[in-house]
């Protein structure tokens, strides 16, 4: 009988990533409602030693597989460990987090338990003892709520980022870390042939803050405004389409729905008209403001503090203005 | 080398939205469908290894008698025979149904590498791809916006949170695509190219070709479904910044510090 809420946690560069403890967080609340354990997999080089801080967010017990060979995610490597720790744990749901790795590890293994997964989930709740998640299609221009066939466990869910309220740690819980035996090739078939960091940069995806710049910036060498007022807020600089189509702004950049879907507190358009396809990729932002001299763009119907100005005059004012608050506070 | 294209038809981005009387999927009078562009990227990452290795490119979609359209769309673009697996068994099927169908067509064929786009912008399901590689028992590389293949294996780059990695994997194995259009600029196809696709092998297909027991797809197998859809709360506009333009720097300041709080 599936029992239980399993959380698959991320551990990068000798630390868990921040989207672990918002997954673990959501699967705190999502046992409690059960009235069931949660626990947790940790996968990494050097995991076994840092997985007890899962307990400070409410994580009761963890099972670390800890090896060399998991210094870097594979699918290859990662996916068997965990399915196998799966089977014998039988959890009634699976949660992970809806990062890159996060995605990627549960689809495989979701196809290799046969079981259901709903990706990118905004939230999620027990009904009937059963998990429901409601996930954004058509890149946000509709929503769905998902429930899973009678008996289809484990109930697999994967959770956007920035979205799901992380407990505040509680230091006085520790969790039970565990090391099971699972079987691993001795080498991988794939290999990680670079890794190559990008500067310092908070990745889009997991930003709090975005300041992006669109058609109305004339010429990538323009950005570098938008940048200063980025740094000044502790966010990322996003871009449209148009802006990466013309060469002036990576593609990684890219806001929208063949670009990246966004969930900032706080998203600055500059020079943004608003295209439908923009709109999908950052109406989610909790916070919108549109900087644009157009009055007539489709940005400013869905802004929540408009400014109709030229943003060449407007962004260095109001670098200006922020400068001024930093130093007041 | 033999590479294998799975392509999906979607509505394009343009398409406004609208619930259907089910109250679980979208309103389909009145929608343009066009290949799903991340797809379309695998078409043009297919065919770059036609221009440079020769290799065959076979397209693979599973969907209704319309598909053909953009399977035609993708032989236009230069890819040499194309199959559809049109079954109504398949309808309601979730990712992993589909991934069923999948892989038993593609176990038909000889292939080297697989690629598609890593998700569908109508689902945005993310998952059918490497459900796909884990039924055949292959390696894949996800969301690559960087590919070449040499000496029996794929070399792909994968942007991650904060870095972007190089990987590798022996063939054959699948990859999904991400990035951007300005990343993969897919092809148009030129007239002589639409007019060649009309000779083109297109193959239809159904769950009996396949081998595949019926009760392994279809909306009666699928493990998660949608239970209701909706739109979003539209969003409305709030207020537009009064004053001169250092006047609505400080004002917007003032609204994101005290009522916002989110400076």
């Amino acid at each position: 009988m599936a029992q239980g809420v399993c959380v698959i946690t991320e551990f990068r560069g000798g630390a868990f990533r921040r989207v672990s403890f918002e997954v673990a967080s959501e699967g705190r609340r999502l046992a409690d409602a059960l009235g069931e354990p949660l626990t947790a997999i940790a996968l990494g080089d050097g995991v076994a030693a840092a997985a007890a801080v899962l307990g400070h967010y409410g994580v009761e017990k963890v099972y670390a597989v800890d090896q060399a060979l998991l210094k870097d995610y594979l699918a290859e490597t990662y996916a068997p460990a965990a399915a196998e720790i799966l089977k014998t744990l039988q959890p009634r749901v699976v949660l992970s987090a809806a990062s890159v790795d996060g995605k990627d590890l549960s689809a495989r293994l979701a196809a290799r338990l046969g079981a259901g997964l709903a990706q990118d989930c905004t939230a999620l709740k027990i009904e009937g003892g059963a998990l429901r998640a409601q996930r954004p299609v058509y890149a946000g221009k509709a929503y769905a709520w998902y429930e899973w066939a009678d008996g289809a466990t484990p109930q697999m869910a994967s959770c956007r980022p920035n979205v799901m309220a992380c407990l505040p740690p509680d230091p006085s819980r520790s969790a039970v870390v565990e090391t099971p035996a699972v079987t691993l090739p001795a080498a991988a078939k794939c290999r990680v042939l670079s890794v190559e960091a990008a500067a310092g940069k908070v990745d889009l995806a997991e930003a709090q803050t975005i300041v992006s710049g669109g058609r109305g910036m004339k010429g990538p060498e323009n950005f570098a405004i938008l940048e200063e007022l980025a740094q000044l807020l502790g966010g990322a600089v996003g871009a449209s389409r148009a802006t990466v189509d013309a060469g002036w702004r990576p593609h990684s950049d890219q806001v929208g729905q063949t670009g990246k879907v966004v969930t900032p507190t706080l998203y600055i358009a500059c020079g943004i008209s608003g295209a439908i396809q923009h709109l999908a990729g950052m109406g989610s932002s909790k916070f919108i403001v549109a900087v644009n001299k157009d009055p007539e763009a489709p940005i400013f119907s869905k802004a929540d503090y408009g400014v109709v100005e030229d943003l060449f005059q407007f962004v260095p004012a109001l670098i200006e203005e922020l400068k001024k608050l930093k130093a007041a506070c | 080398m033999e590479v294998v294209v799975l392509l999906k038809q979607v509505p394009d981005t343009e398409t406004v939205i609208k619930i259907g009387p089910d109250g679980k999927s979208i309103a389909t009078s009145d929608i343009k469908w066009v290949i799903n562009p991340y797809d379309e990227y695998a078409v043009e990452a297919a065919l770059r290894l036609k221009d440079s290795q020769g290799a065959n490119v076979t397209l693979l979609s599973l969907g209704p008698q319309r598909a053909v359209e953009s399977i035609r769309s993708a032989l236009a673009m230069g890819a040499d025979k194309g199959i559809l697996v049109d079954d109504p068994a398949t309808e309601g099927s979730d990712a992993l149904g589909k991934a069923r169908v999948l892989a038993a067509a593609l176990k038909q064929l000889p292939f080297d590498l697989i690629v598609c786009g890593h998700r569908a912008v109508d689902d945005d399901e993310n998952q059918v791809g490497i459900m796909v590689a884990e039924l055949l028992d292959i390696p894949h590389l996800a969301l690559a916006v960087a590919l070449e293949v040499a000496d029996g294996r794929v070399r792909v780059e994968r942007p991650i949170e904060g870095a972007k990695l190089k990987l590798e994997a022996p063939l054959p194995a699948l990859v999904t695509l991400g990035g951007a259009h300005a990343v993969w600029n897919p092809r148009y196809a030129s007239l002589p190219g639409i007019m060649k696709a009309k000779k083109k092998p297109l193959e239809i297909k159904k769950l009996a070709d396949l081998e595949l027991p019926p009760e392994q797809v279809g909306a009666a197998a699928a493990r998660v479904r949608v239970a209701s859809l909706e739109l979003p709360v539209p969003r409305q506009a709030g207020v537009l910044v009064p004053g001169d333009t250092a006047g609505k720097a400080r004002e917007l300041v003032r609204l994101l510090h005290e009522e916002a709080k989110v400076i």
